[in-house]
């Protein structure tokens, strides 16, 4: 489980989160939503602390992150696997040894265990015999994949994806978002999600937290979005077509 | 500036903490010698050689007075190339090459995310990344210097001899004459302090670009010019000290 309390961060005057809370469950995809710019990749920067909020804690299963130092992080940071908007893959190495590279980094394994839990992630992620190829000769969403299989390979207890479909066409955002929820489930993983994919919301969306301007709006789950809410959040739910129309045939 | 200069500072004692295991750091450092010596060896050799033939024509060209020897050409080139253009001339070349090189592989990685990528699994990205770079660079300059000092005088010997302005037997003499081995140090203790200069700051240029591929190109281009001047300030400093 993941506990944020009174998150607050700003950048040069600017407000960029408010006071924000939230608890995010085990086993759970919890989504964070908002338009662009209301401070969700910042919200996640901060869990993560690449960036350090001004006020406010994040717990790690009661462990809090923002004490101690880099070395005393280190047992929580092994614990977390994380997949970036644009995959953030290692130019340098082939989709083999990007997945590999934690492993490499923060275990003692063989290469033949090494090896074989490379192999398991690529087949989950269903880029088998991807292997030897580099970054740049796969696609936009077999980067993604890629990024899972990375996340995935430490067994985290906590993932995190910012905006994991962006850039990609329906039909594989589907698959990505079937892909996030299956392994949520089957590894019983805390999971957070950055999106503003409405689509993600009503898939795979266990809870959602809507953020606008900085603040935490509302809180819920995918039916109770569907419903009545606050203004700002009816306003970005069904300014989607499909959802307005959807909304207007109740 | 001053502000700058402190975050430099303590960008360079981060390389320093939270270092990975020996064996991380070895293959990467083998690897950085080859992208950043290896790869200058062509580029070294073609401005030494160069460069050693245009001061021998230059030098042969301005020593009109008919009392001072011949062999005083090749003197001169040799404590030319040995004191500057071996080592200052040459990491100024190089810090376009390979800190341009450094600045925009940082860069890119600093804005694809891959550095965060990095901190997020609890590695030191500044150690992991530019350790092996500074070691590889420290460790390269001075060999680059060492092949820049022997072409450079080769150069001298090409145009000289070739154009028929010195005989091989004067050109030899004057390298020979009143030769200073120290002077070879004062090279490699140069191209040593370049070295470290220009990998560190083209590292902290690149890693800490914010923005897209323009910032890129601006850290890139500040990398280089800052480098320069850093070294051209160091060889002033150097030659204070060491001669």
């Amino acid at each position: 489980m993941i506990e944020i309390k009174n998150i607050t961060k700003s950048f040069n005057d600017r407000m960029v989160l408010d006071n924000v809370s939230g608890v995010f469950k085990k086993g759970e995809t919890s989504l964070v939503i908002g338009a662009s710019g209301t401070g969700k990749s910042v919200l996640l920067k901060c869990m993560l602390d690449l960036v350090r909020p001004e006020a406010g804690t994040t717990l790690y299963d009661g462990r809090d992150f923002y004490i101690g130092d880099e070395e005393d992080k280190k047992d929580i940071r092994r614990e977390m696997g994380v997949l970036f908007q644009g995959g953030a893959l290692f130019d340098s190495k082939t989709v083999h040894q990007n997945i590999q590279f934690p492993l490499d980094m923060l275990t003692e394994m063989g290469d033949g265990e090494k090896k074989d839990r490379v192999e398991f992630c690529l087949q989950r992620v269903g880029l088998e015999g991807t292997g030897k190829r580099m970054p740049s000769e796969i696609s936009g969403g077999m980067k993604k994949r890629v990024g899972i299989a990375r996340a995935i390979v430490m067994n985290p207890k906590y993932l995190f994806c910012d905006e994991p479909n962006s850039g990609l066409d329906p039909l594989t955002s589907i698959k990505i978002d079937e892909l996030i929820k299956e392994i949520t489930d089957e590894f019983e993983i805390t999971t957070v999600v950055i999106t503003h994919d409405m689509n993600s919301v009503l898939s795979i969306g266990d809870k959602i937290m809507f953020l606008h301007k900085g603040k935490k709006l509302w809180e819920g789950n995918s039916q109770a979005i569907m419903g009545d809410t606050v203004p700002e959040l009816e306003e970005f739910v069904f300014c989607n077509k499909a959802l307005s129309l959807m909304r207007a045939g109740k | 500036m001053l502000s700058v200069i402190g975050r430099y500072l303590i960008f360079l004692g981060k390389l320093f903490t939270r270092r990975e295991s020996l064996k991380v750091y070895w293959k990467r450092f083998i690897d950085e010698c080859i992208g950043i010596g290896v790869s200058s060896v062509f580029i070294v050799a073609i401005v030494a050689v160069f460069i050693g033939a245009v001061v021998c024509l230059q030098t042969r060209a301005n020593l009109v007075s008919p009392v001072i020897p011949i062999y005083v050409v090749s003197n001169i080139v040799r404590d030319m190339t040995l004191l500057e253009l071996s080592s200052t001339f040459m990491c100024v070349v190089l810090a376009g090459k390979v800190g341009s090189n450094i600045a925009g592989e940082l860069g890119t990685m600093k804005i694809t995310e891959q550095i965060d990528a990095l901190e997020v699994m609890g590695i030191n990205s500044a150690s992991y990344l530019v350790l092996p770079k500074l070691l590889a660079a420290v460790f390269t300059f001075p060999l680059l210097a060492i092949i820049s000092g022997f072409l450079g005088i080769f150069g001298g010997y090409l145009a000289g001899t070739l154009s028929g302005i010195i005989t091989p037997e004067d050109y030899v003499y004057g390298i020979r004459y009143s030769f200073i081995p120290f002077n070879v140090f004062i090279s490699i203790i140069k191209a040593f302090v370049f070295g470290f200069l220009i990998s560190t700051i083209s590292a902290f240029q690149g890693y800490n670009t914010r923005g897209g591929a323009l910032e890129v190109g601006q850290a890139s281009t500040s990398a280089v010019t800052n480098s320069c001047i850093a070294v051209l300030i160091a060889d002033y400093l150097l030659a204070e000290l060491l001669t």
